[in-house]
């Protein structure tokens, strides 16, 4: 076994018990970076030289007895999370040459914890796409199948957990764009409740949604990562004030008494491909053979989550993306006029999906139109929050697929945004509720593509998910199979 | 048809986007096929429900008046490609 192909667990272990260190640790991801990264494009930016200095540290941190989840663990960062002095690009044009001069938080906490940044990682412009096409600079492949999508927007965090390019990556998920790439590349992804991680140093896409989480190899190296970045942040206004829990206390054997709803309107969904809808069935199997009850729960509003959804992202997306002006940051096209400046900077500077959503924004929310569209779907996120708290009323999680489909193939959607629209029928609710969701292997097709299952549980009760995600990986070994690169 | 070609001109010239003649036909249609596909939210009963801005129950939160660590000018402007003595530099907005 290679020393990349560690978990965070394992490594801890062997690091601690100065068996390995991290620089070899490193040096061994960067040797399977030149092996498969020419094969899979997941990085922007590779950081080699300071991520051996991070190593070096954390090395000298261990000798001196500290200790963290993440010292000394090779990370990667989605490219739109603040990394003083490294390019923070959106995948984007207009920030190809923006280095933030701050950390964001949770590149803060990293820091401080000794965990070893290998580099920034691919994405959707601005985290708007679900196939990491969208990107102004390169197209990632699915390492399981290179002619097809990895998912997206962190395409480029899941590409590089599955292919063991890192030990973990962060991603951002504001409609599924954690859960459904670590869908599609057979990787266990966390979206944590809004207010959970500190969003201090992401950018924003659509604010209200947004919400930083891992991508890690096994549910139990998320919950070590979740020790790491799940606090109380007074830099973020939205960061929620609460106590923070040990995540790795929940990691228990045993789901007995434990109540797994099954969402009727999912299950029943058009469209959903068999082969799916098998493994789905023989995951509630598992864990109705773990002692667990299956109750069946209903949320009548799914049919316009992907509706409000569309409205309310763009619409937070046209007003973030107003800073994108020329002036402070970025690229500027010089005009002799200052309206110009801002149109043509603003045209060349974004890709076809970015301005296609910031049109759609502006549309909803300008004057005649605001009540029909903005006002109509923030009062359907409050249909959808309250099928979720019905729905827990009667289930302690409840279990769904991430995805109605298998990673389609590379261009097959890219001309038509309203069919990639629907692929995020399954994880989109949970943005909205603001409730935490997980991905983990559970399946695969006919053709060797990994197939994912969802769990998702109310706001802070990430624990339950860790505990069902544990124990379904403790009885199954869908999330130990690695692709063949 | 939701959204006529000089609607969509209009709103891009409000987000400040040019849309060049050559995209505007297959950018228009998309759109209009998204919005008419929203459209179905208006089916939704939503009579004495109100609005939800964001998911938690947090309201403004107030910190004490304390200064704490800044930037500095020198690193708030490094990122803007021109600048002057700390400042961001534009094109003349005043006529003379």
């Amino acid at each position: 076994m290679e020393l990349y192909e560690l978990s965070v667990a394992d490594a801890r272990q062997k690091l601690d018990k100065k068996e390995i260190s991290s620089v070899e640790l490193t040096k061994s991801v960067f040797e399977r970076i030149d092996e498969a990264e020419p094969k899979l494009d997941a990085f922007i930016t590779v950081c080699k030289e300071s991520a051996f200095k991070d190593a070096e540290l954390a090395d000298k941190m261990i000798a001196e007895g500290k200790k963290a989840p993440l010292l000394g663990i090779p990370v990667s960062i989605k490219d739109l999370i603040c990394t003083k002095g490294v390019k923070t690009t959106c995948a984007s044009k207009i920030l190809e040459n923006f280095i933030p001069p701050y950390d964001a938080t949770i590149v803060e906490a990293l820091k401080k914890n000794g965990a070893v940044i290998t580099g920034k990682v691919n994405m959707d412009e601005f985290a708007m796409g679900s196939s990491t096409e969208n990107s102004a600079f390169k197209i990632t492949k699915n390492p399981w199948d290179t002619k097809r999508i990895p998912g997206g927007s962190s395409g480029g965090s899941a590409v590089c957990v599955a292919a063991d390019m890192s030990l973990v990556s962060f991603g951002s998920d504001t409609g599924g764009s954690i859960r459904q790439p670590a869908s599609h590349c057979g990787v266990t992804g966390l979206k944590p409740s809004y207010g959970r991680v500190s969003r201090y140093g992401l950018v924003a896409f659509a604010s209200s949604l947004d919400q930083i989480g891992p991508f890690t190899k096994t549910v139990e190296d998320a919950a070590m990562v979740m020790n790491t970045i799940g606090f109380f942040d007074p830099k973020d206004s939205t960061s929620f004030p609460s106590d923070t829990p040990d995540y790795t206390s929940f990691l228990e054997k045993g789901m007995k008494g434990v109540k797994v709803g099954i969402i009727k309107e999912y299950m029943d969904a058009k469209g959903i491909d068999p082969e799916i809808s098998d493994s789905i069935n023989k995951s509630v199997d598992v864990f109705k053979s773990l002692g667990a009850e299956i109750v069946e729960v209903s949320l009548p509003n799914t049919k316009y989550a992907v509706p409000a959804y569309y409205v309310i992202a763009p619409s937070e997306a046209s007003s973030n993306l107003a800073r994108y002006d020329g002036v402070r940051f970025g690229a500027r096209v010089e005009t002799p006029e200052l309206i110009e400046m801002y149109k043509e900077t603003r045209s060349k500077g974004f890709g076809a999906e970015v301005k296609r959503r910031i049109i759609i924004g502006t549309y909803a929310l300008s004057a005649g139109y605001y009540d029909a569209y903005y006002g109509q779907a923030q009062k359907v996120r409050t249909l959808i929050a309250d099928d979720f708290k019905k729905a827990f009323e009667k289930a302690d999680i409840l279990l769904s697929p991430v995805t109605p489909e298998p990673p389609f193939k590379l261009g097959e959607k890219i001309d038509d945004p309203l069919t990639m629209y629907l692929s995020d029928i399954f994880t989109i609710s949970a943005n909205l509720a603001g409730i935490p969701g997980i991905s983990v292997p559970c399946g695969f097709t006919s053709n060797n593509l990994p197939i994912g299952l969802q769990l998702m549980a109310p706001s802070f009760e990430e624990g339950r998910l860790l505990k069902a995600g544990y124990n379904f990986q403790c009885e199954t070994d869908f999330h130990k199979k690695r692709p063949v690169i | 048809m939701t959204i006529s070609r000089d609607e969509v001109l209009y709103v891009a010239h409000l987000a400040r986007l040019e849309i060049p003649p050559e995209e505007m036909e297959g950018l228009s249609s998309q759109i209009d096929d998204i919005l008419s596909y929203v459209a179905t939210l208006k089916e939704a009963d939503t009579k004495n429900v109100d609005p939800t801005a964001q998911s938690i129950s947090l309201v403004n939160r107030f910190r004490e008046d304390i200064v704490g660590e800044t930037l500095g000018s020198d690193k708030a402007v490094s990122n803007c490609q021109d600048n002057y003595d700390g400042m961001f530099v534009v094109p003349k907005v005043v006529k003379s």
